[in-house]
């Protein structure tokens, strides 16, 4: 009925078709994996219950908090309202100091407590986390 | 008084160009062939005017003349001379103004080199370039001027963030924009080629310059961006999947692929409307580029100060060229002839077209990935970040097809190809890749079947392509990217699985053992230089055979008062030793992080020799 380049055509587009579908699902299905939620301290404390994936923790370093160790360094991040112990291993960024803003990535242990190996660094003087900004803002 | 200069200059220039869009206009109505010389002399004029104007910001940055706002903002008088000068195109005023000064170049070069071409042709590109220049005209004169003026004149600039005084940083922003803007005249010639019926082969061949002259710069310009955050950001990698390197990959996985796509039109006049979206889409990718990363969207860990009003103006700007650009596209692309052009399953252009899928998927990936949190902010107030594991879990499964067929791609014929029969060689070229990967797999313990499989692939495509260099039928350029493709993927595979590293909080005298290794924090000293101050200390690692010293750097930097590091690496040919130390507060406690980097020396390698094979092609015009 058709020729055969008709048949062709459609094949193609077709093809064209399913592998759009599979890639965009492909794609949203690892991202649902793989996405990093931010929180506050705020927040932590009104979570329902404490999940096994990965968290960014946003706030400032409360003063006097830190405290060095060979491995460690423990520090206590806060939105002014809500606080939560930070235990840290791994690279400082030159930024972090007590005081300025900072975000952790790490696994939840309970609602106070936040074990990371990574602290995520911005290169500018006057940056705050917006998270921290929002915080600050509301209050 | 110097200022004004400036800014009459850039006002000069914005009306050259309104006078040279109505002129082209006329031009093409009329279809008068004698405009050509004043159109000539306009773009020269306006090119001189840009030039001018970008002098006198480089000359204001020199003698720190403060009672201009951007000088003001982004400099101080101790900066040492080269930063006061790179400083001039590291903000963002500056920037753009080197945007427009690449946008006036390249039209001028464009007009100078297509001599031999059909005047409404040329006339149309300009039309298009000047409607572009046009744009970012405005979008500087009205929201990011570099020539404002301040009263009273301050005494003392603010200075530059000391993390952008750097060597590297200071030749990435031109070396990056070149490649960008060089997408603007595939797009304008594009528009003008699909409007003048001229979308041919020797259209194909004329672009192609243009196209690889931008993927060069492109290519260099991520590599030393690359190579800046791997010594400078002390996190020892050199790519993070950070929104801001991801929107220069966008358009460079584009113009790759467009790349592949215009020597199928060049030899076989087909794929000329995907070749057209292409060059649509390149440049779009840049303009949103630049829109991304300005306008402050992005929570990047790389932007510089931004401004949402700016960010506006270029969303406009985008969606006003990308509405016009489509529009013209279906009023006048035309039907392919099919009938004439038959294709068969294995040819070079099915080959080509395959490498058209994956690039589009790899793109539409990085588009996902970068745009999906912006969305997903907008719509449920989630704060999320997407990093590498998304995306390594995502792109590497389909990396090993394509490596495959990368290897297979460039020995097959155009139109139609035959299997040959498969020979010794490839026999024997398949069985090391298959032990030489186990083995890999075997040293490093990572029993990840799939790491093997990737191995494999690109030992593979390393070993065809090595092996095909010695051939005659194929072109040069080609085997030399492919070849250096191979090297990057295998080595940034060995860099990922046999890196090594131990972070450590460390006072002066302090030992920790680290595999064989003894690091020792020995002694730290102090020097003053001209803008900072700067803490050295000396580690000394000893494990059985000898010691070896490492001096990495804490510098206090005056003017911004900004505390950065400086990593130490020994660079050799198999691996980089890299140790980099942070202060964490004034307890003596210094944070030690040593890294052993196997093969980093060859990613830089590899991507500057694919950046090579471009680079060649210009200098063997007659193949095949």
């Amino acid at each position: 009925m058709y020729g055969k380049k008709v048949k062709l055509r459609a094949l193609f587009i077709l093809l064209v078709f399913i592998t759009l579908v599979l890639s965009i699902f492909l794609i949203l299905k690892s991202l649902e994996e793989e996405v990093v939620y931010f929180i506050s301290p705020s927040e932590i404390k009104n979570l329902q219950e404490i999940s096994d994936n990965k968290v960014r923790v946003g706030g400032l370093v409360k003063k006097g908090s830190i405290l060095t160790s060979e491995e460690n360094i423990n520090f206590i991040i806060t939105d002014l309202k809500n606080e939560i112990q930070v235990s840290f291993s791994g690279v400082v960024p030159n930024l972090f100091a007590e005081g300025k803003g900072v975000v952790a990535e790490g696994y939840l242990k309970d609602r106070n407590f936040l074990i990371s190996k990574k602290i995520l660094a911005k290169h500018d003087e006057n940056y705050m986390p917006p998270e921290v900004k929002e915080a600050l803002e509301k209050k | 008084m110097i200022n004004q200069l400036g800014n009459y200059s850039l006002i000069f220039g914005f009306i050259i160009s309104a006078i040279l869009i109505i002129l082209t206009l006329f031009s093409i109505k009329v279809k008068k062939t004698n405009l050509e010389k004043n159109i000539f002399y306009l773009i020269s004029t306006q090119f001189f005017f840009v030039t001018f104007s970008f002098v006198i910001l480089i000359y204001s940055f020199i003698v720190s003349d403060f009672s201009n706002e951007v000088v003001y903002n982004h400099s101080h008088t101790t900066k040492p001379l080269f930063y006061k000068i790179a400083g001039s195109w590291g903000n963002h005023e500056g920037s753009l103004l080197l945007w427009l000064l690449v946008l006036t170049l390249f039209i001028l070069l464009f007009y100078l080199n297509s001599k031999k071409l059909s005047g409404n042709y040329k006339t149309i590109t300009v039309l298009f370039q000047e409607i572009i220049i046009c744009g970012f005209y405005l979008f500087i004169i009205l929201t990011s001027n570099p020539f404002n003026f301040l009263y009273p004149t301050p005494n003392e600039g603010l200075g530059l963030n000391p993390i952008l005084q750097d060597p590297a940083l200071a030749i990435h922003p031109p070396i990056l924009y070149l490649g960008y803007v060089g997408t603007s005249i595939i797009f304008s010639s594009s528009l003008s080629a699909l409007i003048t019926k001229n979308v041919n082969s020797t259209w194909a061949l004329d672009i192609k310059k243009w196209i690889l002259t931008s993927w060069i710069f492109l290519t260099i310009g991520i590599l030393i961006g690359s190579i800046w955050a791997y010594y400078e950001l002390g996190w020892g990698g050199f790519w993070f999947w950070d929104p801001v390197e991801n929107v220069s990959l966008m358009p460079w996985l584009c113009l790759t692929a467009l790349i592949h796509t215009i020597s199928v039109l060049e030899k076989r006049s087909i794929l000329k409307s995907w070749t057209l979206i292409l060059s649509i889409s390149t440049f779009s990718l840049s303009m949103s580029g630049t829109f991304l990363v300005r306008s402050g969207i992005l929570n990047s860990v790389h932007t510089f100060a931004n401004d949402p009003s700016r960010g506006l103006f270029i969303l406009v700007f985008l969606f006003i060229l990308l509405i016009t650009s489509i529009t013209i596209f279906f009023v006048f692309s035309e039907k392919e002839n099919s009938s004439i052009n038959k294709t068969y399953l294995l040819s070079k252009e099915t080959a080509i077209l395959f490498n058209n899928w994956f690039m589009m998927f790899f793109l539409s990936v990085v588009f996902i990935g970068t745009i999906y949190p912006i969305f997903l902010e907008a719509i449920t107030n989630d704060k999320i970040s997407i990093g590498p594991p998304f995306y390594n879990k995502i792109l590497s499964p389909f990396l090993v097809p394509f490596l495959i067929f990368m290897s297979i791609g460039p020995n097959l014929r155009w139109i139609k190809s035959k299997l040959e029969k498969i020979d010794t060689k490839q026999i024997i070229i398949f069985a090391i890749s298959v032990v030489a990967s186990l083995s890999i797999i075997k040293i490093s313990n990572a029993n990840i079947l799939f790491t093997l499989f990737l191995i494999f692939a690109s030992i593979y495509l390393l070993l065809t392509t090595t092996v095909d260099l010695f051939k005659k039928n194929l072109k040069l350029p080609q085997k030399v990217s492919h070849l250096a493709f191979s090297i990057f993927i295998l080595s940034i595979l060995l860099n990922g699985i046999f890196a090594k590293e131990i972070s450590y909080n460390m006072k002066v005298g302090d030992e920790v053992k680290f595999l064989d290794n003894i690091i020792k924090f020995k002694s730290l000293n102090s020097s003053n230089e001209k803008n900072y101050k700067k803490l050295i200390g000396e580690f000394e690692l000893t494990n059985k055979q000898a010691s070896q010293f490492f001096y990495p750097e804490i510098r206090v930097y005056n003017q911004p008062n900004i505390v950065t590091s400086e990593a130490y690496i020994k660079t050799g040919i198999f691996s980089d030793n890299f140790i980099v130390i942070n202060l964490i507060k004034d307890d003596g406690y210094f944070n030690v992080r040593y890294q052993i980097k196997p093969f980093m020396i060859w990613i830089w390698i590899s991507v500057s020799i694919l950046a090579l094979g471009g680079l060649i092609s210009f200098y063997t015009k007659k193949y095949e």
